[in-house]
């Protein structure tokens, strides 16, 4: 077991590197030196020059024990990403102050999406083949079409701002459930169609197993089939599924932060990119990354625990 | 003698080959064959649009940079959705906008198919040293948050050029619309790769793939006259289920900028009405939204019967 988990830890490793060289290659080959555009039109040659010297630009590609591509993994590596060019601020600092406002915003959101689309899925398996089926499918189809932005306007508009049943913007004074409230219903709603499908499907698959059949000719009720045998044997690939899911969780929802103020991950993405600013993009790259390697050990690991199939060798 | 003419008595059933049953189970579908419809007259726009540009051909009502009333009119009979704040016409800037998002998306998914596939093909193939490097290459890039890596090409390959002269082709310089669709072309290869190794691994064990080899086919004959034409279905159902993802994400881009400027697109006409849309003017909204709503619709349902005709798994059932 503990050798099962050193080698899985090993094989994280060039996972690392290879998000490192996908990072080094966008940000600092194809990009190249952006330091006149950090400088602005009228700067002089020495402070471009300073800002090639703190960035590093004026080092040699690979080549070298300075090289930009070593100091690019010693700086990831180390979480030094630097400061941002807009306001000259530490930008670790800046994703830690930002990760508790998206987490307020996403974990809700996705507890709530989980646990409705779950218990919407076990009733559609229920009445799968009849009316009620067919018409819920069709439903997440549409909801699916629905492009996201057009969720968002509309729901901040006749919600919040026309029947002002939620706070349009948000307000560091309002209390936190209040105006995470509507961006939080607007994002389960847009989510839905596809999660519930998901479910479903997840649901079906396992209704066509042997022992289901085992249990209705025994002569089980179809609710005792569903929750007490299917819905366990269903978690497996929930829970991928959800622990999956988490680390993006950091990340927060970029367009539904953008729309409602919220200062969260989301929103510094989004003023990095209007200021093409590369560092704090290749910052959140690597930190998305790094969370999305983790949780994606600690799901092989659970799932050695709980599935015997999965061999040590 | 009596076994005999029995045998001939038998009538002969016509054996369909896959495709042909296929294609007669999605026929049967009536609302995938209206779904269909609306695709085709969505392509015929796009390739009028294109027709025009190209012949020069002045046609008036693709003229969308017209001004056709005052500012925000009202949907009346003569703009019938409208107008904005220059006094164009809405609806002519909706049907415009399909050029952009259906251009992205086709460009999007020929680049990802052309990608994944091959790289796919290869990794179950050949296996050993060639495999490790394929499913490295794709695991580092789903490690990567889907968003995060589109908006990180589009934003660095914006206002590139790219050199093709060791492919004779000269230089492209990426702008607009060319960068979107190479941002989502170069990042989302991973799943069909993905899909295509998997079930070559399975297909590999066949016994035509050993017959092909014991013939002394060479390896990349096997692979792309033998093999891919027998995981091609995978690579249609995937074509048509990422069209759908590509067309949103090429809106979300133009929303945050990093797409078309010059023609308008569906995602620009919804950052646009994003201000308009508290003072009362919905119409541009809401045209952008049907437009993307309604092909999206008939894209997703078309989709998913075609998966449900072509997939050997789903047909036995």
């Amino acid at each position: 077991m503990i050798a099962y988990i050193i080698r899985r830890l090993l094989y994280t490793i060039p996972i690392i590197f290879g998000v490192l060289l996908v990072t080094f290659i966008l940000f600092n080959v194809v990009s190249g030196d952006v330091s006149d555009q950090i400088a602005g039109k009228a700067a002089s040659a020495e402070t471009i020059k300073e800002i090639r010297a703190e960035y590093g630009w004026d080092k040699p590609l690979f080549l070298s024990w300075d090289s930009q591509f070593i100091n690019h993994l010693k700086n990831c590596l180390t979480f030094q990403f630097g400061r941002s060019w807009s306001d000259r601020e530490l930008i670790i600092t800046k994703i830690a102050q930002g990760a508790l406002p998206s987490l307020s915003l996403t974990v809700p959101m996705f507890i709530g999406e989980v646990a409705i689309s779950i218990s919407l899925a076990l009733i559609v398996a229920f009445f799968r083949g009849t009316i009620i089926d067919i018409m819920s499918v069709f439903i997440c189809v549409v909801l699916m079409s629905v492009p996201f932005l057009s969720f968002i306007l509309f729901g901040q508009y006749f919600l919040a701002f026309k029947w002002g049943l939620f706070p349009v913007y948000f307000w560091p004074d309002l209390p936190l459930p209040q105006y995470v409230a509507l961006p939080v219903l607007i994002g389960i709603i847009a989510g839905l169609g596809g999660n519930l499908r998901f479910y479903r499907t997840v649901m079906l698959d396992e209704l066509r197993n042997d022992y289901v059949r085992t249990a209705f000719a025994k002569g089980l009720s179809s609710r005792s089939v569903l929750f007490r045998h299917v819905l366990k044997n269903a978690m497996i690939p929930i829970i991928t599924q959800v622990i999956l899911a988490i680390p993006f969780l950091f990340l927060g929802s970029l367009l539904l932060e953008r729309f409602f103020g919220i200062p969260g991950l989301g929103y510094l993405m989004i003023d990095a990119i209007g200021a093409r600013d590369f560092q704090v993009i290749n910052a959140m790259t690597f930190i998305g990354a790094i969370l999305f390697v983790v949780f994606n050990l600690i799901t092989d690991i659970c799932y050695s625990i709980v599935d015997p199939r999965v061999s040590f060798e | 003698m009596n076994k005999a003419k029995e045998k001939n008595n038998v009538p002969k059933i016509k054996g369909r080959s896959y495709w042909a049953d296929s294609l007669r189970q999605l026929r049967k579908h009536k609302l995938a064959m209206y779904s269909l419809g609306i695709i085709v007259v969505y392509i015929l726009v796009v390739m009028f649009i294109y027709l025009a540009n190209w012949t020069k051909i002045d046609v008036p009502f693709l003229d969308w940079n017209q001004q056709v009333g005052k500012e925000y009119e009202r949907p009346n009979k003569q703009n019938i959705l409208g107008t904005d704040f220059l006094g164009r016409s809405v609806l002519r800037k909706t049907i415009y906008g399909a050029r952009v998002s259906l251009t992205v998306a086709f460009w999007a998914s020929i680049i990802s198919m052309s990608i994944g596939v091959p790289l796919g093909a290869a990794a179950g193939y050949f296996r050993g040293f060639i495999d490790d490097i394929v499913v490295w290459l794709y695991t580092t890039l789903s490690s990567i948050p889907y968003i995060l890596l589109i908006l990180a090409f589009a934003l660095v390959l914006r206002g590139k050029t790219l050199s093709l002269h060791w492919l004779g082709l000269g230089t492209i310089s990426l702008s607009g619309i060319s960068t979107v669709y190479l941002a989502i072309g170069l990042t989302s290869w991973v799943g069909i790769c993905r899909l295509i190794r998997g079930e070559v691994m399975k297909h590999k064990e066949r016994d035509y793939i050993l017959a092909a080899q014991s013939y002394g086919c060479g390896s990349s004959r096997i692979i792309f006259r033998h093999l891919i034409p027998n995981v091609f279905h995978l690579i249609i159902i995937s074509f048509s289920l990422q069209f759908v993802g590509f067309i949103q994400a090429e809106v979300i881009l133009s929303f945050l900028g990093l797409g078309e400027k010059n023609s308008p697109s569906w995602g620009a006409m919804i950052d646009a009405a994003r201000l308009d849309l508290p003072k009362g003017y919905w119409w541009e909204m809401t045209a952008a939204t049907a437009a993307i709503f309604i092909i999206s619709l008939a894209l997703n349902i078309f989709g998913d019967a075609l998966r449900d005709s072509l997939d050997p798994k789903l047909k036995v059932q």
